[in-house]
């Protein structure tokens, strides 16, 4: 990183530049001279990352500066990182007025921490936690940052920064416990009530809401207890560490509640009386309850996992009907459900029967049950009868994936899409879920474009045909080795006579079978944007052509996508062929209909093949480029520096996922950026478009073999 | 026990091996003995498949040969090859002709995992031919009447490369192993290491929400072999975080996201 000017006048212009003040009118000076001011290493980190947002919103940036200025020796270092960070994704998600809101908490922030917080953030602790209760049984719950500690029964909430305590692991021991209160809230059934109108009956429903989550902490503090001992000695040495008591006649409560078959009828019993009292205790891992949340979250899953469990059963009697003698098949299958008999505490465990003996249900019946047992405590018995046909309308359970052109229709939404995080090498930093992708088919077009292509090329073909026939390794016996299937006759009458004649005998006599496999998938990343019209377009179409004749003979494994897109709102990636789909006369009418789109973003159409091609197995994953210019975007500074490093970010990743990158390109100037991007060697530049097909067949040779 | 060198059709089983049976298989493995019916073992790793075969070798008094397949296994390394001895060559059977001929248990462990081509050899052992051709002698091989050939194999990590064959799987019995129940698994973690029936318990719950991490960045979740492992760390005075640790979290990732995960679920039932 450039080292920044350090004298006030100088500091005085560098801020000028950076918040642009001809158009901002923003005030420097003061700014400058306390910058001034600072040690020279806070300064730098100052300046550095004003500079880093400032490529995001100036105006975040200017009040990061002034904020910032003062907690620098009050706050750690990782934690203003976070938060800038932090500030950034909102903005980037839901405008200035919400990431102006964001780093005006820093501040309130920073009051109620400790000096030198050393707090945990939710980006380091995220993954662990998710893992951490999908760990624990129960409903697989998801987790998200949020503002507060709470969760809506599906979603956990955390906030984006926990540093209430003084030391990084105990605010981690309490990010565990403010997880675990919230598992303990959907799996011990605190959301079985009716919370909103049990609430309105009293005069100030606030507090009633306040003594109900005091009341249900206490009791599944004890369920925790229970189930996980370790757990809640630590957490009970947070309450010491942080000082929490409980006054006296909550302690009564807690003996109440903390009883085995204590429910959350229990708490509710006792509801009145807390209310009543004065005290009001709220411990540090209580995080907060939106009874609102819950409830409109519980009515949609309860009445669609009805459905979609009766729906389920009804194809499980499908398929059990269809392995049933003709006799007994016209007679009802009626399902139900028993104990097991070695439940797992707390949670009866059911088995679904049919007809009176055990079955086992598929992964997604069997979460279906436990969901429903949690929330409802049981399974109703009319929701084991298998739907009727034509008894509930699809569209009521079933996800369908939206059509990517609909989404278009109306005010634009990101529904049914991808989304890929973008490299800003301004921040420094990803911005999160930046690109909506999707990925759409190319209409097949059949107009004989392979036959003429392979009536043109005929030459080519078959020089091509002959070189990549050759270029497959054959299963070969291998002679004279210390070890094998065979003895080799041969290699042993040579060492007899060896023997005989005095001189040494080799060990080497066996024939052995080297078999090899060529393991190879490679992925082609055609470029569609609307720079590809006309005799690139025609090129770029014969050399897939060729392509896929050669690669047939091969046997290598492949896949054909296209790429292009309008804005971060519109990245499309068109499907030509997938690896699992043949060569047959629906792809090469594909290949034929692959027309010129838009513009050539490409980090995202890098990541998602990247994705594509992990899920593969294979020794060598190669992912090659067909391209005709630089990275580029409508009105967008992705034709700038930005798409640049974003597309080698990107290949960075798919690099480091083990996925060889290479790039072929029509572009006379591609020698300026391409090494960059691609690394020294990994591209080609072909001069004249005509070139492009004889050229194409032969660098693949040249890079497989 | 001191060491000693045994050829493979000798390996008897003198003391019982302790077994817990889960179901039937006991009884069902007896009568496709009698019936000379091959076995195939399906089941994800360490939930007893091994225990089980060493247990029917035992019960049945026969000598039991296993053969732990891996990628590199050829045909003659099941049925034998010709070596060169003093300039002559002497033919010497592999570990299956040995046990087709002395009437012993074969147990091909983990058969996927062996080279295409050795799976056709077993075929005419696996039906009622009950005979080994053996291609280089250029002779076959009838099986001794006490023969029995068993393989396994994991649907857990089925990936394209490393399925059985349609026509391998149905010449076989299947016996479907599972993790075992929770009281039973618990029994055999407290019987196995000799810990306390409490801590057994709370390793079995621990297994519990290790396999409830399956597919979402563990392959595997814990087996019956780790929870034993865990267990017999903790009988030798490892703290039972530390146990669970190294005895079962390292072993199921390297993923450092997922260790700490499984750390932090493992401190929280201790």
């Amino acid at each position: 990183m450039t080292a920044h000017p350090h004298s006030a006048s100088a500091i005085t212009r560098y801020l000028e530049e950076l918040f642009e003040v001809e158009f901002t009118f923003l005030h420097v000076g003061e700014l400058a001279i306390s910058l001034a001011a600072l040690a020279p290493e806070d300064r730098e980190f100052l300046l550095g990352w004003t500079r880093r947002i400032a490529s995001t919103n100036i105006q975040i940036a200017y009040q990061f500066a002034l904020r910032t200025i003062e907690l620098l020796d009050r706050m750690d270092r990782r934690l203003i990182e976070a938060w800038a960070l932090h500030a950034m994704d909102t903005y980037d998600r839901s405008g200035l007025s919400s990431g102006m809101r964001i780093i005006k908490e820093v501040e309130n922030f920073a009051h109620q921490s400790h000096e030198r917080s050393a707090g945990v953030v939710f980006e380091e602790i995220g993954g662990i936690m998710l893992n951490f209760v999908h760990g624990l049984s129960g409903r697989r719950l998801k987790l998200e940052p949020g503002d507060a500690a709470y969760t809506d029964s599906e979603t956990l909430f955390l906030p984006a920064v926990i540093a209430r305590m003084q030391t990084a692991k105990d605010n981690f021991t309490l990010c565990k416990a403010m997880v675990a209160m919230m598992w303990a809230q959907t799996r011990y059934g605190s959301f079985r009530v009716q919370l909103p109108q049990l609430l309105g009956a009293y005069e100030d429903s606030e507090r009633a809401l306040k003594c109900f989550h005091a009341l249900e902490t206490l009791r599944l503090q004890a369920c925790i207890a229970r189930e996980l001992p370790g757990l809640y000695r630590e957490m009970q040495k947070l309450r010491t560490e942080v000082g929490e008591t409980f006054p006296p006649d909550w302690q009564d409560f807690a003996r109440e509640l903390g009883r085995t078959e204590a429910t959350v009828e229990d708490s509710l019993r006792l509801l009145a009386e807390a209310y009543a009292g004065t005290s009001l205790p709220s411990l540090c891992y209580q995080g907060e309850l939106h009874p609102e949340a819950i409830t409109d979250c519980m009515t949609a899953r309860i009445a669609k996992e009805k459905i979609l469990l009766r729906v389920k059963l009804a194809q499980l009697e499908q398929e059990v009907q269809k392995h049933r003698s003709t006799e007994t098949s016209d007679k009802p299958v009626k399902f139900g459900l028993q104990e097991k008999p070695e439940a797992e505490s707390g949670l009866t465990a059911l088995e679904l029967t049919l007809d009176g003996a055990p079955i086992a249900p598929p992964e997604d019946v069997r979460q279906l049950i436990t969901s429903i047992q949690l929330d409802l405590g049981e399974i109703p018995p009319e929701y084991l009868v298998a739907a009727g046909p034509g008894e509930y309308d699809p569209s009521l359970y079933e996800e369908k994936p939206a059509d990517p052109d609909d989404v278009w229709q109306g005010t634009y939404h990101e529904e049914g899409a991808t989304l890929y995080p973008e490299w800003d090498y301004g921040r420094q930093h990803y911005r999160k879920n930046w690109c909506v992708m999707r990925e759409k088919e190319v209409t097949p077009v059949h107009d004989g474009f392979r036959a003429a292509t392979l009536q043109k090329y005929s030459g080519l073909v078959k020089h091509l045909r002959k070189t990549f026939e050759a270029m497959r390794d054959e299963n070969r016996l291998l002679k004279r080795q210390s070890y094998g299937d065979n003895v080799d006759i041969d290699a042993l009458v040579e060492a007899l006579a060896d023997a005989r004649d005095g001189s040494e005998m080799s060990d080497r006599l066996f024939i052995r079978m080297h078999r090899t496999e060529r393991n190879i998938a490679v992925m082609f990343m055609v470029d569609m944007s609307g720079s590809t019209r006309g005799w690139i377009n025609d090129a770029e179409r014969e050399s897939l052509v060729l392509l896929c004749e050669t690669l047939e003979t091969l046997g290598d494994r492949y896949a054909i996508y296209g790429f292009s897109g309008t804005t971060r709102k519109r990245c499309e990636l068109f499907r030509i062929k997938r690896f699992d789909e043949p060569y047959n006369a629906e792809v090469q009418g594909r290949i034929s209909g692959i027309r010129p789109q838009e513009y050539t973003r490409m980090g995202f159409a890098i990541r998602h093949l990247t994705n594509l091609l992990k899920e593969i197995e294979a020794r060598t994953k190669l992912l090659i480029t067909l391209s005709d210019g630089k990275p580029d975007d409508y009105n967008d500074n992705y034709r700038t520096r930005y798409g640049i490093e974003d597309t080698r970010k990107a290949l960075q990743e798919a690099q480091r996922s083990g996925i060889h990158p290479f790039c072929i390109t029509l572009d006379e100037k591609a020698r300026d950026y391409l090494p960059h991007l691609y690394g020294a060697v990994n591209y080609t530049v072909i001069d004249a478009v005509g070139k492009l097909p004889f050229k194409v067949a032969d660098i693949y040779r040249r890079l497989t073999s | 026990m001191e060491a000693h060198t045994l050829a493979p059709e000798e390996h008897f089983i003198r003391d019982e091996p302790y077994y817990e049976p889960v179901g039937q298989e006991i009884a069902i493995f007896e009568a496709a003995y009698q019936n000379k019916l091959p076995v195939l073992l399906k089941g994800p790793t360490g939930c007893g498949k091994t225990r089980f075969m060493e247990y029917m070798a035992w019960r049945l008094k026969r000598p039991l040969i296993t053969v732990s397949c891996h990628d590199d296994l050829t045909a003659s390394d099941l049925v034998g090859r010709f070596l060169v001895k003093g300039g002559e060559t002497v033919w010497v059977d592999g570990p299956l002709a040995r046990a087709v001929r002395a009437g012993g248990i074969c147990y091909l462990d983990e058969i996927v995992e062996a080279r295409k081509d050795t799976m056709v050899v077993i075929h005419p052992l696996a039906d009622d031919r009950r005979a080994l051709p053996m291609e280089k002698l250029g002779t076959l091989l009838e099986a001794n009447d006490d023969f029995c050939l068993a393989i396994s194999y994991n649907p857990g990590y089925q990936s394209v490369l490393k399925d059985l064959k349609q026509s391998t799987r149905q010449r076989f019995v299947a016996l479907e192993f599972n993790y075992p129940a929770p009281e039973l698994e618990r029994k055999i973690v407290s019987n196995e290491s000799g810990v306390a029936l409490e801590i057994a318990e709370k390793l079995v719950k621990f297994a519990q929400m290790t396999r409830n991490l399956k597919g979402s960045g563990l392959e595997e979740g814990a087996s019956t072999r780790l929870l034993v492992h865990a267990a017999k760390l903790m009988t030798s005075h490892i703290e039972p975080v530390a146990a669970c640790q190294s005895a079962i979290a390292q072993a199921l990732t390297d993923d450092e996201e997922m260790l700490a995960a499984v750390q932090e679920l493992s401190s929280s039932l201790f």
